[in-house]
C-alpha cells in the first residue's frame, strides 16, 4: 500500500547539509492505522510530507498504492494527492471566509465532479463528522474540535485511500482530542488507511501500530505503542 | 471552474478590503489618466468621414512668395500654401475637372429673425458650392442643398444648421421660407440635421475642432454681397489697390478647396490638370515659385497639418507612464496580498490543486481587481474630461466625451494591464512550497 525503501531526504543550504531522512524504510498495509512518534527534528514531518507527495526525496524508492512515485511530475503528483490522499493538519487549515460546505468542497473542485456529486459527498462527509446541520457556518463560528472535524470531513469527501494526519489533536483539549481520535478510529474501521504523526503517547497507543522515528530513520516498529513510551519519556 | 474562481476572487477582495481598495484605486488612477488623454487623442485623430476619406482630396497650389516658402504646421520645408486665392479657387471651380468639387470660405453676418420679439444676431457662414453637401455626406432634416445652377446664378438660397432653424423657425420645416441675413432676403432650401465632423476636416485652417457653420450659401455671394473674411487670411504681398475687389484679385489666401476623385487615375489626371493650370498662370506672370501642387486625402491632410497636437501626444505618453507606475504599485500590492494567502495556497496544493489551476484562480482575481479599477477609472476619466472642458472651454467640447468604444477600451485596458501586473505575483504564489505553509497557520 505504502512502501518506502531506503528513502533519503537532504535539506541543503550554503553552509549546512541536513539529512532529514536516511535509509527510511516503512511498509504500511491497507487498512492499517500507524502512529508515528519521535522527538522534534527526528524527521516525522518530512516523512509525512514525502508520504503525502508534498515534497520530493533524494534517494531510495517510494511506492504508493503499487505505483512508483519517484518520476511523477508536479501535475501527476497533484492529481495523485487529490485522488488518493486526505490530509488532516494540526491547525485545521480551513479557509476562513468559506463556509463549511465550501471548505469541504475544495478538494472536490479539483477532482472534476459535477455539482450534484459534490453536494452529495459534502453532505455525506459533514454528516459523518456530525456537522451536517452547520454547513453554512464559517469556521470561526465553531470550536477547535468542530473545526478539526470539518478538516476531517474535507479529507474524507474525496474518499481517499490514505489519511495523513499531522498532530491532528495538537491544538485540542483532551476531551476534544479523544473525540477526534474516536472519529479517526471509526474511519479506519471503515477501511481507510491512516498514518498519524503525534507527540501524544496516549493517542499513539490507540493506533493499531506504532513506529518510532529517530535521526531520520525508523528505529522501532511495533504493534503496540507500549515499547515506545519509554523512548518518548526518555526523549521528552 | 471559471465561476468558482470568480466567486473566490470576490471573497478574496472582500477579505482584505483596504488592500483591495488600494489596488483598485491605483488602477483607477492610471486608467483615469490614460483614458482622459486617449479619448482626447482618439477623437482628435479619428477619421471624420471613413466611408470616403480616401476619395476626398484637399487642393494646394504654390502661389506663394518667390523668395520665401510658405510656412505651416507640417514638417515639410517647402509646403505649398494651405489655402487658395480667390482667383485660383474660382478658376479651378470653373474648370470642373473633378467628379465633384467645392471651393469654400468662412464668413459671417447678421441674421434678422422675423417677429417683434426676436433680436438680430450674428452667425457664421460657410460659402460653398452645391457639391459640398453630397461630397461630405451632410445629413438633412428638411429639403436638400441647392443645385449647380444656383451656384452659377448666385441665387440667394441658404441651407441652415438645425440650431439656427430651431432658433429662427422654432424647429419647423422652413423650406421655401424667407430668411434675412446680411441685409438680404434668402430662401431656405435645406435644413441640416445634427452634423459635427470631428475633426472639422473640411476647414482645419479655422479651428480643427470648431463647430460647423450655422448658415451655408453659394460661394459667389462672397463677391456679390461683399461678405467679410472670417478665419485665417494670409498674404505674401499687399493687394494692388483698395477695397473688396482688390482683395479678391490679390495673392491673399482665404479659400479652401476639396475635390472628390474616385481612383488613382482620376487623382493623377487632376494633378496633371493642376500642373497645366499653374503653367498657364506662370505665363500670365503669376506663380513665381517652382511647381509644387498637392492633393492630400483627408487623413493625410489631417496628419500633415498635425491636427493632433504634439503636446496631446506627449500627454498621452506621460499618462501611459503614470499607468505603468500605478501598475508597478499594483504588482507590489498583489505580491503582498498573495503572500498573505500562502496558507490557503499551500492547503489547495495539498488537496490536489495543480499549479495551473492556482494560476488561473489568481490571475482571475487580478483581472477582477482590474475590472473594478477600470470601472472606477472610467468615472475618473469622465471627471478628467470635465476638467479639460472647464480648463479649455467650448473649444474642446467635441473632444471630451467618452463613447462606447472608449468605455470598452478602458475596461479592456484595465483588465489586460492588471492581468499583466498579476503574472509575477501569481507565478510566485503558485510556486509556494505547500509543505512549508501547512504547519504554520
Amino acid at each position: 500500500m505504502l512502501k518506502m525503501t531506503d528513502v533519503k531526504k537532504v535539506f541543503r543550504t550554503d553552509l549546512v547539509e541536513t539529512h532529514a531522512l536516511r535509509d527510511f524504510n516503512l511498509h504500511v498495509k491497507e487498512g492499517d492505522f500507524v502512529a508515528v512518534t519521535g522527538p522534534s527534528g527526528s524527521g516525522k514531518t518530512t516523512f509525512l510530507n514525502i508520504a503525502g507527495l508534498l515534497e520530493t526525496f533524494d534517494g531510495g524508492r517510494f511506492e504508493l498504492d503499487g505505483q512508483d512515485v519517484s518520476d511523477l511530475n508536479d501535475k501527476q503528483r497533484s492529481q495523485l494527492r487529490n485522488q488518493k490522499i486526505g490530509f488532516i493538519f494540526q491547525s485545521f487549515n480551513l479557509i476562513p471566509d468559506l463556509n463549511l460546505f465550501d471548505n469541504v468542497d475544495v478538494p472536490l473542485r479539483y477532482r472534476g465532479f459535477n455539482a450534484a456529486e459534490r453536494k452529495k459527498r459534502i453532505e455525506h462527509s459533514l454528516d459523518m463528522v456530525g456537522l451536517a446541520q452547520r454547513m453554512k457556518h464559517l469556521p470561526s463560528q465553531l470550536s477547535g474540535g468542530q473545526q478539526q472535524r470539518v478538516a476531517i470531513a474535507r479529507a474524507l469527501a474525496g474518499e481517499p485511500r490514505f489519511l495523513l494526519a499531522d498532530e491532528p489533536t495538537g491544538n485540542l483539549d483532551t476531551q476534544m482530542a479523544n473525540s477526534v481520535m474516536d472519529l479517526l478510529k471509526e474511519i479506519n474501521a471503515n477501511g481507510t488507511t491512516i498514518i498519524m504523526v503525534t507527540h501524544d503517547a496516549a493517542l499513539a497507543k490507540q493506533a493499531k501500530r506504532n513506529i518510532y522515528v529517530l535521526d531520520g530513520k525508523v528505529s522501532e516498529v511495533g504493534k503496540s505503542a507500549t515499547a515506545n513510551h519509554a523512548h518518548l519519556a526518555a526523549v521528552q | 471552474m471559471f465561476s468558482y474562481y470568480l466567486k473566490l476572487a470576490f471573497k478574496s477582495i472582500k477579505r482584505n478590503p483596504i488592500l483591495s481598495l488600494l489596488m483598485v484605486t491605483a488602477i483607477a488612477l492610471g486608467i483615469g489618466a490614460s483614458m482622459t488623454t486617449i479619448t482626447v487623442n482618439y477623437l482628435m485623430s479619428a477619421d471624420p468621414i471613413p466611408q470616403k476619406s480616401h476619395q476626398l482630396f484637399y487642393v494646394q497650389v504654390d502661389s506663394w512668395d518667390p523668395h520665401n516658402a510658405f510656412s505651416d504646421d507640417s514638417d515639410d520645408n517647402n509646403p505649398p500654401p494651405t489655402q487658395l486665392t480667390w482667383t485660383d479657387a474660382t478658376n479651378l471651380m470653373s474648370a470642373k475637372k473633378a467628379n465633384k468639387q467645392t471651393a469654400m470660405a468662412k464668413s459671417g453676418g447678421i441674421i434678422e429673425p422675423k417677429g417683434l420679439d426676436s433680436k438680430p444676431f450674428e452667425a457664421s457662414i460657410r460659402l460653398t458650392f452645391a457639391d459640398f453637401f453630397s461630397m461630405f455626406d451632410v445629413p438633412f432634416l428638411y429639403g436638400s442643398g441647392w443645385d449647380q445652377q444656383s451656384d452659377d446664378k448666385r441665387d440667394l438660397v441658404v441651407v441652415l444648421s438645425k440650431n439656427i432653424n430651431d432658433k429662427v423657425f422654432g424647429g419647423e420645416n422652413s423650406i421655401g421660407k424667407d430668411f434675412v441675413m446680411a441685409g438680404k432676403n434668402f430662401r431656405v432650401v435645406g435644413v441640416m440635421n445634427n452634423w459635427q465632423p470631428v475633426p472639422k476636416f473640411y476647414d482645419i485652417q479655422n479651428g480643427a475642432f470648431d463647430e460647423p457653420e450655422e448658415v451655408y450659401m453659394p460661394f459667389y455671394l462672397k463677391e456679390e454681397l461683399e461678405l467679410p473674411n472670417w478665419g485665417n487670411t494670409n498674404c505674401w504681398k499687399s493687394p494692388e489697390g483698395e477695397g473688396f475687389k482688390a482683395f479678391l484679385r490679390s495673392e491673399c489666401i482665404n479659400f479652401q478647396m476639396w475635390v472628390e476623385l474616385p481612383d488613382l487615375k482620376a487623382k493623377a489626371d487632376y494633378l496633371a490638370f493642376l500642373d497645366n493650370y499653374v503653367a498657364e498662370q506662370k505665363s500670365l506672370g503669376r506663380f513665381p515659385r517652382p511647381l509644387n501642387n498637392r492633393l492630400s486625402d483627408v487623413m493625410t491632410w489631417l496628419d500633415e497639418q498635425k491636427v493632433v497636437e504634439q503636446d496631446a501626444r506627449l500627454m498621452l505618453w506621460l499618462s501611459f507612464m503614470f499607468l505603468l507606475v500605478c501598475l508597478l504599485n499594483t504588482i507590489g500590492l498583489l505580491l503582498a496580498k498573495f503572500t498573505g494567502k500562502a496558507a490557503e495556497i499551500g492547503l489547495r496544493r495539498a488537496v490536489g490543486a495543480t499549479k495551473a489551476e492556482l494560476f488561473k484562480q489568481h490571475i482571475i482575481e487580478a483581472g477582477c481587481i482590474g475590472l473594478l479599477g477600470g470601472i472606477a477609472g472610467l468615472g475618473l476619466a469622465v471627471l478628467g474630461l470635465q476638467g479639460i472642458k472647464s480648463l479649455y472651454g467650448d473649444y474642446v467640447n467635441n473632444l471630451s466625451s467618452l463613447d462606447g468604444t472608449m468605455v470598452v477600451v478602458a475596461l479592456l485596458l484595465a483588465v489586460v494591464s492588471s492581468v499583466l501586473a498579476g503574472v509575477y505575483p501569481t507565478w510566485r504564489a503558485c510556486n509556494i512550497a505547500p509543505a512549508s505553509q501547512l504547519k504554520s497557520q
